[in-house]
């Protein structure tokens, strides 16, 4: 297959730091109980045009009804949701302009891959002629022209999962919905999915919004995550910003991997915060400044990857946050290694390391004396 | 170890079999009985078939039962397809227990006690007994059978298929005969089958809601057995057992056929995407 050109350098697209922007969908003070329970709490958010929106969590964390709302399927107890402008309120679902691909694809089993697709165009009377070239576009853009005839149970996994994304983006929705969209899929497959989903976004100019419990996937194709717990946003930003300045527990520890260092305030002042550990085996200098009072509780996240691990006579021995440790585990991954090393007897640490040499014996081993550093802004100061 | 039959196995199969096939096999064999007497046998012959054939009685009694059968059936398919929809997909409502309870009630009431109060309900309402009155009683008892075949079916039914339709523009009552009848139309058809074939064989509740002029087939045979069993009532009831066991056979050849098929497409799929 020719390889085509693969399209401009993706560009920084950031509607939300703009007070002028319109949103173009927006959940004002929703809340929707299930009985005793309640999915979805008091919540707001604001999504714009052309966004690739996640909204990332837990089971049960409401990110489901959240979409099931914005689709018509559920009615909110509480609050107004608006799409570009207008209350969808009283709108039933065949009447909304977003489109939705299910987690269990939810083809038609007795029509074929073409009738399948052709559904939702032919409800809207689309001449016969236009509705053909319309599916014939949608099966070359998901390469499903082979198996056009064929019905759902005669295709395998991810064919079918291809189907179910071509049947959704048929009708060109404003919205495009997609619930846990590659749940059932192998990981290589997964992965070749996600960057294809970016590339139809960007090539098709829609706005999607994807529902999801993998936090790779979400990290991988959003322009921005929105964390949720218990029916409520406990952190919405860019990827990168999730990442690197969670701006809690819970969210340091959903997202990938973390080392949160339970600590007092010992010192504040304008050049930053110097906290001490709680197990006692060690200083952290920071530049950050934290609300918190001297000898209050605090925690510290750090990414195992922003520790540098070397034994004791290398020059990172004379950093400003350096611990002595003692190798107890590591795992080898290929194209990392993880290195746990204790801290006395409370603390254990995770640092990891980019396997950048093919040597097969690492120059660091099991019960090492080694010296852990790190810069001071390596982590970030969390209150909650 | 022995890899053939235990002689308790052979036992109690052939005890089985012949426990359930004997009399019918009986029934059949004196069908072609020359003979008069029905339990002598007098030599082969077809000719209690021809007589049949100029039995007016028999033959109208036929087409009614027919006609009953037809009609309360497709009656009772969509009444049972309904009560399944309501059972299966409007969660929970006020008296949702005692509805599903009391649909099924049927399936285990006395067949005599539903056609005598079927029977007290058409005299209350000073209705005159008849063809009719006999499909109103035959669509009351053989809907609970359509209503839990159907349900079977639509338990399994993954309702976001039908979201799905909605969500495409689809207004619900399109939805229903486009995505969901379709379907159910296997478990639909199977309930149609059932009650098409209880309504043919039911005597209990036919004789009671009967009235002058409409006379089942069943009711015709039992009539006439009260007067002695003659062979040709034998050929009649061949006649039944042969086009019964072609329906079983048919509807069996149907369903293994195209899981078959189905299997097969499923290999190739996930064999070709390997």
């Amino acid at each position: 297959m020719a390889k085509k050109p693969i399209g401009p350098v993706r560009r920084a697209f950031s509607p939300w730091d703009d007070p002028a922007a319109k949103p173009f969908i927006e959940f004002r003070n929703v809340t929707k109980r299930f009985g005793d329970f309640t999915a979805v709490d008091n919540l707001s958010l604001k999504i714009y045009e052309r966004e690739f929106f996640a909204l990332l969590g837990g089971s049960g964390c409401g990110k489901t009804t959240m979409m099931r709302m914005l689709a018509g399927f559920e009615t909110p107890t509480e609050g107004q949701i608006l799409l570009d402008g207008q209350d969808l309120a009283g709108v039933p679902p065949y009447k909304r302009p977003t489109n939705m691909m299910f987690q269990s694809y939810a083809l038609f089993p007795h029509m074929n891959v073409e009738a399948n697709i052709a559904f939702g165009l032919k409800q809207d009377g689309m001449p016969k002629a236009q509705i053909a070239e319309r599916v014939a576009e949608m099966l070359r853009l998901t390469k499903l022209v082979p198996f056009a005839k064929r019905k759902p149970h005669q295709l395998s996994g991810g064919q079918r999962q291809r189907v179910a994304l071509a049947r959704s983006l048929a009708k060109r929705p404003k919205v495009l919905l997609l619930d846990e969209p590659l749940g059932a899929l192998d990981r290589k497959l997964r992965e070749e999915t996600q960057f294809e989903l970016m590339t139809l976004q960007e090539e098709l100019k829609m706005t999607f919004l994807i529902v999801t419990h993998d936090q790779e996937e979400a990290m991988t194709v959003a322009d921005r995550i929105a964390v949720m717990d218990a029916g409520k946003i406990i952190q919405m930003a860019p990827p990168a910003e999730i990442y690197e300045t969670p701006n809690s527990k819970f969210v340091a520890d959903f997202i990938g991997d973390v080392n949160l260092i339970e600590a007092k305030v010992a010192e504040k002042s304008p050049q930053g915060t110097i906290l001490q550990a709680a197990s006692g085996e060690f200083c952290i200098d920071t530049i950050q400044e934290t609300p918190a009072a001297v000898g209050d509780t605090v925690w510290y996240a750090m990414r195992p990857e922003k520790i540098r691990i070397a034994h004791g006579d290398t020059p990172e021995a004379n950093a400003v946050n350096k611990v002595g440790a003692e190798v107890w585990d590591i795992a080898y991954l290929g194209d990392i290694s993880i290195f746990h090393s204790r801290v006395g007897e409370k603390e254990t640490l995770r640092a990891t390391v980019a396997n950048i040499t093919r040597l097969v014996e690492r120059p660091i081993a099991w019960d090492d004396k080694v010296v852990l550093s790190w810069e001071r802004d390596a982590g970030v100061i969390l209150t909650a | 170890m022995k890899s053939g039959p235990s002689w308790f196995n052979v036992t109690s199969l052939v005890l089985g079999f012949s426990f359930l096939y004997l009399p019918i096999l009986l029934l059949v064999v004196f069908s072609f009985n020359e003979s008069r007497l029905v339990t002598v046998w007098g030599g082969f012959s077809t000719k209690w078939y021809v007589e049949l054939m100029k039995n007016q009685q028999l033959i109208d009694a036929a087409i009614i039962t027919l006609k009953v059968a037809f009609l309360s059936a497709s009656i009772a398919t969509i009444l049972g397809t309904m009560a399944a929809l309501v059972l299966v997909r409007s969660g929970r409502f006020i008296g949702r227990s005692l509805f599903s309870g009391m649909i099924f009630a049927p399936l285990v009431m006395p067949e005599v006690i539903l056609g005598l109060s079927l029977l007290l309900l058409f005299v209350a309402m000073d209705q005159a007994r008849g063809f009719w009155t006999i499909i109103l009683a035959h669509t009351t008892f053989t809907m609970c059978y359509v209503a839990v075949v159907v349900q079977s079916r639509l338990v399994g039914f993954d309702k976001s298929i039908e979201e799905a339709a909605e969500d495409l523009g689809c207004p619900p009552v399109r939805t229903f005969f486009l995505i969901t009848l379709p379907i159910i139309l296997p478990g639909v058809i199977a309930g149609w089958m059932l009650a098409f074939t209880l309504s043919l064989d039911d005597l209990v509740i036919a004789s009671f809601t009967t009235g002058p002029g409409a006379t089942t087939l069943p009711m015709k045979i039992y009539s006439q057995v009260r007067l002695g069993v003659t062979p040709e009532i034998n050929a009649v009831c061949t006649i039944l057992v042969a086009l019964v066991t072609m329906g079983v056979i048919a509807a069996s050849i149907a369903t293994k056929r195209q899981q078959v098929q189905r299997e097969r497409d499923e290999r190739a799929a996930f064999g070709a995407a390997g």
